[in-house]
């Protein structure tokens, strides 16, 4: 063994070399073509973004306490709400699994030592973090008020807000998307390892397949309805203005066609979490493993297909609606059907409730009923009754957060040991699950009944009649807000005092167990070799999913 | 429960209780299964674990994909089936003219009647909402009567309700629209019949709609071309409303009110065949107030 | 075909080929989709005011678009030639029709910067003193004034990226044809762009 100095805290042993010790200046980190490093790098930075867009939420729960606007004014409220939204959707949740995960794991997953372009994949952090910065700057100086939706004619014409600063800030982070999305489809389409054919690939593979083709396909569409509005309002292009004969529901057209897409940019990476972690902690085989997949591309193909359904009361042609309307019905099939799987897969398994599992269950739960009312706001005459009103914002909370945030916890704890080497507190982690649960539920839940009432979204002010379900949504927002702080603690307590990893501690399958906890640099000691199909659980243990030539007989 | 006070709201109603009883029962199906299994084959208990057959689970598969897609598509004609009847405007509705913008609505009725942020319609009698912005995208919302219209700038929308139940109930703006979104609140107070009769009755006997038309179509200068000029030829606008008429380049059109409107603010967008696009644009120095009236007075028959 | 210079992580020439023009080929499918979304407000603008649409679009300058036009196709005349230069080593040949590339692309800029000072000092830019009234007219101009402008940063960006293939030293650039495609398939992709563009601003309406 060479001499190397000992690295401390890193390093399971003095002289180890992984990715973590292998440079320790800040120039090896930041300029970094290490698809680890960089899962790492964004890790960072939605961290950052998700307590930010947090504490929009805090206020905006806080306000909603009480009828009155007595906390903020109405401009401020509006400021915060936009916020939160823009926020969460472009700087949390469409890049949270993607790139943390998806950068670290997707390369491990497919025996690849890296991605498929790693300096463009470096590249595409600093877009991000770029439009991350304009966005902060348009905070800073003052805030948007035009909803995290940019309609037009008020973001064009009647806003007194940022907009210009904020539509710049999610135009130059849609580029860090888009540059991710091709990286991740040639990864998977040019460096498989020898034998892992395209049915061989673990699910979270295939949902990072599937997520790229939205990602690469719908954000430029998001990019030009931005532009447009840039021209519009610092160029005096009449584009979207009635006064001129433009048509603002063109721009409506123009943004739904990404924003729907990008709910399955953020809900399909989700899935692929879920399906790894059920399959592990219930030591079976997926149930259905090639419908998962079609479920998957037809989800991915489908919500290209399905945007109108965010417009049926915006002066749509009938016509149109009904099209819209009969698509989106069929596109909750794939996800009944996926849903259906995960729970045959723990029949007849061996089920532990490790904390992962406990997070990958309530995403079952909680996207479940989250998909259910989407049936509601499908069917058009009570969708009618029902956009544009709080039941809308429990629904994809109840998906986006019940849902892909939950799942990107059961990920983020069940590959912690592959990524830091160290062990975390279960029982911690389980009252987090646990906590986030049910903090979720009593937030959202009565906000469908406050739907079903009529309160519309974006109010701060609102009639006497809906108080009571608002204070019972605020008070289960702070279990909610304990349950996510809760992690940062035990999880950067572990990276001190943690255990120590071991290569597998959960007994998976996955070409990413095979390596060690943390990964070297160039992932694998040598090319791995793939025989079988994934997911060679049994009820008995462990059975090997494939042995490079060099590797040692794994006992189970 | 919520109020029910059109005749829309209890078939809306119908279908959501349906779906919320569909959604109850997969839930408690997924729910159950979930936790049964979570039990049954938690690690450790002596319970029999062999593979399940291929085949078995093929058709499992199969038959739970088939099922989920025809409920699914029963469920989607289902709700569209209400939908399309409801597009149906009833002939001889109550017209009310509907202007939106920052913060407020202002609401005409025909015989002149004004309102601000309040809506007096009687009982039992089909209504007809003609809306449209002065400004920004807003929307027409009434959760009792389950019904809900965005509504433009530069366009007319329709919607249409008929009450069922007197009372006084809500009117939200539901499209995020600024500042004051949430203070664009009123109500829409369904009265008897009789009472009806006396409100309107009592309210500040003005023109009607029509009759200010009609002193705008001469003050504006509409007359001066439309009214038979020697000089210019303009098309007749004597009983215009509802009648095809024939577009340069080609095709008809029918004269609803978005067409009367356009023809006044952009009357280059679709110039009558045979006629020279000589007529100026009024976008701008006729509000969407002013055109209301002017489009009631076409409507009125009264048009020589 | 001479020896290929390698980037991470790929073990051979022909991979790293493949992986190249996928990376490219699936850019482009973006760029299909950006520039979709502004084809679709001038559908939309022409479809919903036909008579002032066109009336506007008969301000166009058709001399310029055209003469654009022919240095564009040019261009990319050029380009190829580069490309193939490239792969068979012909190295001289190949610098000189970058260089040559670059100069009509700058030609082009040229043109277009003469072209739009005859629009503006024809009050051609929507706002107050726009010359014609009817709806429509100023939407075709946004359109005109917007897209051209996109279309000329992406022909810049693309000067720059063939700047850089003059920048690879003498005896690197037949190693480098992975790279010469790529190249290539950009600029012939803002080319495919402008030779949509030419039909719906220049000859909409005559």
């Amino acid at each position: 063994m060479t001499e190397t100095p000992e690295v401390g805290l890193l390093a399971r042993e003095p002289g180890e070399r992984n990715y973590l010790t292998n440079g320790t200046t800040v120039r090896s980190w930041l300029l970094t073509t290490d698809h680890k490093r960089i899962a790492l790098l964004y890790a960072a930075g939605i961290t950052f973004f998700f307590f930010l867009g947090g504490a929009a939420a805090t206020l905006i729960r806080a306000e909603l306490v009480t009828p009155k606007g007595d906390l903020l004014s109405a401009d401020t409220y509006n400021r915060v709400f936009t916020l939160h939204g823009v926020i969460m959707v472009w700087f949390f949740l469409v890049p949270s699994i993607p790139t943390t995960l998806g950068n670290f794991l997707l390369p491990l997953m497919i025996g690849a030592d890296e991605v498929a372009y790693p300096r463009l994949n470096l590249f595409s952090w600093y877009l991000w973090l770029s439009g991350g910065l304009l966005t902060l700057f348009a905070l800073l100086a003052g805030g948007v008020d035009t909803g995290w939706t940019f309609y037009t004619p008020f973001s064009t014409l009647y806003s007194n807000s940022h907009v210009l600063l904020a539509a710049a800030g999610v135009f130059v982070a849609g580029f860090s998307s888009i540059a991710t999305g091709i990286n991740f489809l040639a990864t998977i389409h040019l460096l498989r390892a020898k034998g892992m054919t395209w049915m061989r690939l673990p699910l979270f593979a295939w949902s990072m397949y599937t997520t790229s083709l939205v990602m690469v396909l719908a954000t430029p569409v998001l990019a030009m309805a931005l532009l447009l509005v840039f021209a519009e309002r610092a160029f005096g292009m009449p584009i979207f203005d009635p006064r001129s004969g433009g048509d603002p529901i063109l721009f409506q057209h123009l943004f739904w066609f990404y924003s729907h897409p990008a709910v399955y940019i953020m809900v399909l990476p989700a899935m692929g979490v879920v399906s790894e972690v059920i399959a592990c902690e219930a030591r079976r085989r997926v149930f259905g493993y090639e419908f998962m997949v079609y479920a998957m591309l037809m989800i991915a193909l489908i919500g290209f297909m399905v945007w109108g359904h965010h417009m049926f009361v915006s002066g749509q042609s009938p016509f149109a609606s009904l099209v819209f309307s009969a698509l989106s019905f069929v596109i909750a099939v794939p996800s009944a059907i996926k849903v259906f799987n995960w729970t045959g897969t723990l029949y007849r398994g061996q089920i532990r409730f490790s904390t992962p599992m406990l997070y990958a269950l309530g995403f079952v739960g909680l996207f479940t009923l989250g998909g259910l009312t989407g049936l509601f706001l499908a069917s058009l005459p009570v969708d009618v009754e029902l956009t544009d009103t709080y039941f809308v914002t429990a629904h994809f909370h109840y998906i986006m957060v019940g849902g892909s945030v939950s799942a990107f916890f059961a990920g983020l704890h069940f590959w912690w040991p592959k990524i830091t080497g160290r062990m975390y507190s279960e029982t911690m982690g389980k009252f987090a699950a646990v906590s986030m649960f049910f903090g979720f539920n009593f937030t959202f839940f009565p906000q469908f009944i406050l739907g079903y009432m009529g309160m519309p979204r974006r109010y701060h002010e609102y009639p006497p009649e809906f108080q009571p379900w608002q204070v019972m949504s605020s008070t289960g927002a702070v279990v909610l807000a304990f349950a996510y702080l809760w992690p940062l603690f035990y999880l950067t307590w572990s990276l001190v005092k943690g255990p120590r990893a071991d290569d597998n501690p959960h007994d998976a399958t996955g070409l990413e167990w095979q390596t060690s906890s943390p990964p070297p640099t160039e992932n694998f000691a040598s090319p791995p070799i793939v025989t079988e199909k994934p997911y060679g659980y049994h009820p008995e243990g462990f059975a090997p999913h494939s042995a490079a030539p060099t590797d040692q007989a794994q006992t189970p | 429960m919520m109020e029910q006070a059109s005749t829309l709201a209890p078939q809306v109603d119908r279908i959501f209780w349906m779906l919320t009883g569909i959604s109850i029962s997969i839930m408690l199906l997924v729910g159950t299964l979930v936790l049964l299994f979570s039990f049954r084959y938690r690690r450790g208990t002596n319970v029999p674990r062999g593979p399940v057959p291929e085949r078995l689970s093929g058709e499992i598969e199969i038959g739970w994909t088939a099922a989920t897609l025809f409920v699914f598509i029963f469920l989607f004609w289902f709700a569209a089936a209400l939908d399309t009847e409801q597009f149906k405007v009833p002939k001889h509705a109550m017209e009310i003219h509907v202007v939106a913008k920052q913060w407020m609505w202002k609401l005409e009725h025909p015989n002149g009647a004004r309102e601000i942020n309040a809506l007096h319609v009687p009982v039992g009698v089909p209504v007809r909402l003609v809306m449209t912005s002065q400004d920004v995208i807003h929307s027409f919302f009434v959760p009792a009567f389950r019904i809900k219209q965005d509504v433009l700038p530069g366009r007319y929308v329709e919607a249409w309700f008929q009450a069922s139940k007197v009372g006084t109930y809500h009117l939200f703006c539901t499209e995020y629209c600024g500042t004051d979104h949430s203070r664009m609140i009123g109500g829409i107070i369904v009265q008897s019949a009789a009472d009806y009769a006396r409100w309107s009755s009592a309210q500040p006997q003005g023109d009607s709609l029509a009759d200010q038309g009609a002193k705008l179509f001469v003050q504006m200068g509409c007359s001066g071309c439309h009214g038979g000029s020697a000089v210019v030829r303009a098309p007749s606008l004597a009983g215009l409303y509802g009648k095809p008429v024939p577009i340069a380049g080609g095709g008809f059109v029918t004269a609803d009110e978005g067409y009367l409107r356009d023809s006044i603010l952009m009357p280059q967008k679709q110039v009558v065949a045979g006629y020279a696009p000589i007529m100026p644009a009024y976008e701008g120095t006729a509000s969407e107030d002013d055109v209301v009236k002017l489009v009631a007075y076409l409507k009125s028959g009264k048009v020589k | 075909m001479t020896d290929t210079a390698l980037q991470k992580p790929w073990a051979d020439a022909e991979r790293q080929r493949v992986a190249t023009q996928f990376g490219v080929w699936m850019f482009l499918a973006t760029e299909t989709l950006f520039f979709g979304g502004i084809f679709l407000f001038y559908t939309v603008s022409r479809v919903e005011h036909t008579a002032g649409f066109i009336a506007g679009a008969r301000h166009t300058d058709v001399w310029f678009g055209s003469i654009n036009t022919v240095v564009l196709l040019t261009s990319s005349l050029t380009m190829a030639i580069a490309e193939r230069a490239v792969r068979v080593g012909a190295v001289s040949l190949a610098r000189a029709m970058y260089a040559a590339t670059i100069a009509l692309g700058l030609c082009f800029v040229t043109v277009k910067g003469f072209e739009y000072w005859q629009d503006v000092s024809e009050h051609l830019l929507p706002g107050r003193d726009f010359p014609i009234a009817q709806t429509g007219a100023s939407e075709f101009w946004a359109f005109y004034w917007t897209v051209t402008v996109v279309h000329a940063i992406h022909l810049t960006i693309g000067l720059g990226i063939v700047a850089r293939m003059l920048l690879i030293p003498r005896d690197q650039l037949a190693a480098r044809w992975t790279t010469a495609e790529g190249t290539a398939l950009y600029w012939h992709l803002v080319d495919v762009v402008w030779v949509f563009l030419y039909p719906l601003l220049y000859l909409a309406g005559r």
